[in-house]
């Protein structure tokens, strides 16, 4: 860190330092955005944090196409002529001071009405007059402070998807009713001598009010259980919900029963409060992290639309309308959205996002460019070969895998129990019957209906969900974002990790160089990042960024940039010739590695090699993980990584390069027709379909705001280390559960013993039902929390 | 001892009324997000102050 940091984005300045208004900046941009919010009085946002902003990025021209009448109509929320509202995705909110000068849009434009921030979802709400100002400049000013919306593919699609609330209303009335019950049920209870006049007298009223607030219950709360359990049997399977919808009838009819025939107070109040508990366990395991996404696919990646030119001229198109022929216009950090060849340009595509390769890939005009790659350097133009749905990356997307439609097979824990439990509570209750039957038959129906009530197996449904809920929120704390609380189950069966190569187990947004040859001296150092400095090749930029003298004073006196090849110059009497083997000289084979050959005075020097650099840790994963698992390197790349891959990694470990992303698919799909589990973790694109079609599809992200594919888990990226730990982690939150499902057996044990001998009267019920439920919630959290520690 | 029914009217009728308040709250959004308003609030007071720091320039 040199002295001077910018005021706005707190970077620090560099040699380009520009000031103004007695304060510093890092570049043009940031100024502009302090003057926008100094003239607009906003500027005691840079008192809430010290340099809270981020560096805006150059948008000349990015958004033309929001000027295309059917492209805002498909963003826009609502418009009725004079006013629009409109919701934008914007993934650099992060404090306090964004939400502070995103809602106060209305000062730096009067065309804004209202614009409200939803912070967790990192969304803005803009209402805005259409005579005032238009989509496109609402964008742009956004834009220019600093908060670039993501506007992509995906925007066109959904649209008010409406948040499912019917649990939390489900919940909402089970807990009504069960306060309410418990209440009118306690002066039955507490009945002290049988004949309590005014208890005889009021009694049919509380019974009757407890029967008309279980109903809403039984038919609303607790619907889904019957639907489940109708469902299950329908496939023939016994999951958990059978004996809990058993249960829940069993009670309802047995205490309507009992009311009618004024024989007890009945179980109303164990009823209200089995669905309150089963219900809030659901509640509690359904965590979602708001501002993720599991469902990306290639649409919320790709852009709404695109430059077109026709005769010249140009014009924004949808990305749906773009036919093969086209000519198209892509400019500075544009993506690509289509399979084509380059006409025009210097194209340096940066496919990282893709295949998690950061070096940016140097394309000539007549190469063909592939879909999902962002160019580098200035405007290209290129021809279409390929529509959107049939371009190379894209393709992968028409693979079944996709189209998985969601069966109700999934087998967890819970339910493969219940199988068991199922026969064996029916099979108790039978015999029981048949026991009664013969001894004293008045008491048959009492004692089957006790069985069926108190083996509901409420404790044993409450335990996964609070272990896994409870375990969702701790990874989550931690980094590790989990889809849903199956993920957790999956990662303890897997027997198989693929990781990928770039951008998985290397860093992405770190390149290591290193130098092979003859040592150069100072002054040829100098003279070669004098020479790097004209050219705008992403690999000379990395390279003069790395090399640490000073630049010469002097302009090279000859200077030559060859696409594709390398730089020819002349500089203070040095003849630099720097680039590809083949350009520097003919005799010097390519090592298949990115690499910058150097010449000098016709002299070969050496060359420097780029290498992505391996994540912290990678050994010490692959190490740990090898003992347990079979680990598999399923990489796009060539093998020129492999010899330094199988030096540093365990010995067993399986190698596969050169895999085409429905190669990596096809690869995991072979692996799990020889029954392995497999988890699979990627970070780009290609990896989607391979992600989709393991066991659990995990996505390294960089920044868990900006994208990761499609996935059942998304892993911060520095927190690679911590993989083997959450993996064991997920493990023995199933040996937790397992232990639960003891305990709930034991309080099953006792219930039963009530229940067989007709003792189960409601006030039994009423002690015993909470007293499981919450004692197993209470057991797994402490042990869930208790083993989480070491994380 | 009739009173019973007019107390457990009333009582019921308080409990429905704040189990409808809530569940409108529901379906209004307003438990979405809980964290921005927070912010919000305390904002609004930082406008005020920082115009009128301005005023006595």
């Amino acid at each position: 860190m040199s002295d001077t940091n910018c005021y706005h984005c707190g970077l620090d300045c560099n040699k380009n330092e520009i000031s103004f208004d007695e304060k510093s900046f890092c570049c043009n941009g940031c100024k502009t955005v302090y003057e926008i919010l100094n003239s607009n009085e906003l500027s005691c946002y840079y008192d809430f944090e010290t340099s809270p902003g981020t560096i805006p990025t150059d948008i000349k021209g990015k958004y033309n196409y929001l000027e295309n009448e059917s492209i805002v109509n498909k963003l826009v929320e609502f418009n009725d002529g004079d006013i629009s509202v409109v919701e934008f995705f914007i993934p650099s909110i992060h404090c306090s001071s964004c939400i502070w000068v995103l809602e106060n849009l209305s000062k730096l434009n009067n065309g804004v009405t209202t614009s409200m921030v939803n912070f967790p979802t990192k969304k803005i709400r803009i209402t805005f007059k259409n005579e005032r100002v238009n989509l496109k400049q609402l964008v742009e000013l956004i834009t220019s402070i600093g908060y670039e919306p993501y506007i992509s593919l995906d925007d066109d699609a959904v649209k008010n998807k409406k948040i499912d609330k019917t649990l939390i209303y489900q919940l909402t009335i089970a807990a009504f009713s069960f306060g309410n019950i418990m209440l009118l049920s306690f002066p039955e209870y507490f009945e002290l001598s049988a004949d309590d006049f005014w208890l005889e007298k009021y009694k049919f009223l509380f019974r009757w009010l407890m029967f008309v607030m279980a109903i809403p219950v039984v038919f609303y709360s607790a619907k889904d259980y019957f639907i489940a359990a109708y469902k299950g049997l329908k496939h023939k399977m016994l999951n958990i919900d059978v004996p809990i919808a058993i249960g829940i009838s069993v009670l309802f009819l047995r205490s309507t029963f009992e009311i009618i025939l004024n024989i007890g107070s009945g179980f109303f109040d164990s009823l209200a409060g089995l669905v309150f508990f089963l219900l809030l366990g659901k509640f509690f395991q359904q965590k979602t992290y708001n501002f993720l996404s599991f469902e990306r696919d290639y649409k919320s990646y790709f852009p709404i639309a695109v430059t077109k030119i026709v005769n010249g001229k140009e014009t924004s198109i949808p990305v749906k309308d773009i036919e093969k022929g086209d000519r198209l216009l892509i400019r500075n950090e544009e993506l690509i959205p289509v399979d084509g060849i380059l006409i025009a340009g210097n194209a340096a595509i940066d496919y990282s996002f893709v295949t998690g390769e950061s070096v940016a890939v140097i394309k000539q005009s007549g190469d063909k460019l592939f879909a999902g790659g962002k160019q580098t350097t200035g405007a290209i133009e290129m021809d279409v070969v390929n529509t959107m749905s049939q371009s190379y990356l894209t393709q992968l997307w028409s693979n079944d895998v996709f189209n998985k439609t969601n069966e109700i097979t999934i087998k967890n824990i819970t339910d493969a129990i219940s199988k068991y439990f199922t026969i064996a509570i029916l099979a108790i209750a039978l015999f029981a019957g048949i026991y009664w039957y013969f001894t004293n038959p008045s008491m048959t129906f009492n004692v089957v209906t006790a069985v069926l009530i108190i083996a509901c197996p409420c404790a044993l449904a409450l335990s996964a969900p609070f272990a896994i809920g409870n375990m969702l929120r701790i990874f989550g704390y931690k980094k590790c974002y989990l889809k849903n609380a199956e993920t957790i189950e999956n990662i303890s069966k897997i027997d198989t990790i693929i990781f990928d190569k770039t951008g998985t187990i290397t860093s992405s947004d770190k390149t290591q160089i290193s130098y092979e040859g003859k040592v150069l001296n100072n002054s040829e150092l100098s003279a070669v990042k004098t020479v790097l400095r004209a050219s705008n090749h992403p690999l000379s930029r990395l390279l003069y960024r790395f090399i640490s003298e000073n630049t010469l004073n002097v302009e090279p006196l000859y200077f030559d940039e060859i696409l594709g090849k390398g730089i020819e110059a002349k500089i203070e009497g040095y003849d630099i010739k720097l680039g590809s083997a083949s350009f520097v000289d003919s005799n010097l084979i390519n090592n298949n590695e990115t690499s910058i050959y150097i010449k000098i005075n016709n002299d070969f020097k050496g060359c420097y090699i780029f290498k992505n650099s391996y994540r912290t840790g990678v050994k010490e994963v692959f190490e740990t993980l090898s003992k347990k698992y079979k680990l598999v390197i399923l990489s796009g790349d060539n093998e020129g990584e492999k010899p330094y891959l199988e030096k540093i990694l365990p010995p067993n470990t399986q190698f596969e390069f050169n895999q085409k992303p429905e190669n990596k698919l096809e690869f995991i799909k072979n692996m799990q027709q020889q029954g392995a589990k497999v988890m699979m973790i990627g970070d780009g694109l290609n990896d989607a379909g391979a992600l989709a079609q393991s066991n659990v599809g995990v996505a390294i992200s960089e920044d868990v705001n900006v994208f990761s594919p499609a996935s059942d888990a998304i892993l911060d990226a520095q927190l690679f280390n911590k993989l083997p730990a959450f993996i064991a982690l997920s493990v023995e939150t199933i040996a937790v559960i397992k232990m639960s499902f003891i305990i709930s057996f034991c309080y099953n044990v006792i219930g039963m013993y009530f229940a067989l001998t007709g003792q189960l009267t409601p006030v039994v019920a009423a002690i015993l039902m909470p007293l499981s439920s919450i004692s197993i919630v209470v057991f797994v959290t402490l042990v869930t929390n208790f083993i989480s520690r070491k994380l | 001892m009739e009173v019973v029914y007019i107390t457990i009217g009333v009582s019921i009728v308080v409990a429905v009324f704040f189990f409808i308040i809530f569940i409108k709250s529901v379906k209004s959004g307003q438990y979405e997000d809980t964290y921005t308003p927070s912010v919000r609030m305390l904002f609004d007071d930082e406008l005020v102050t920082d115009k009128k720091q301005k005023q006595t320039k």
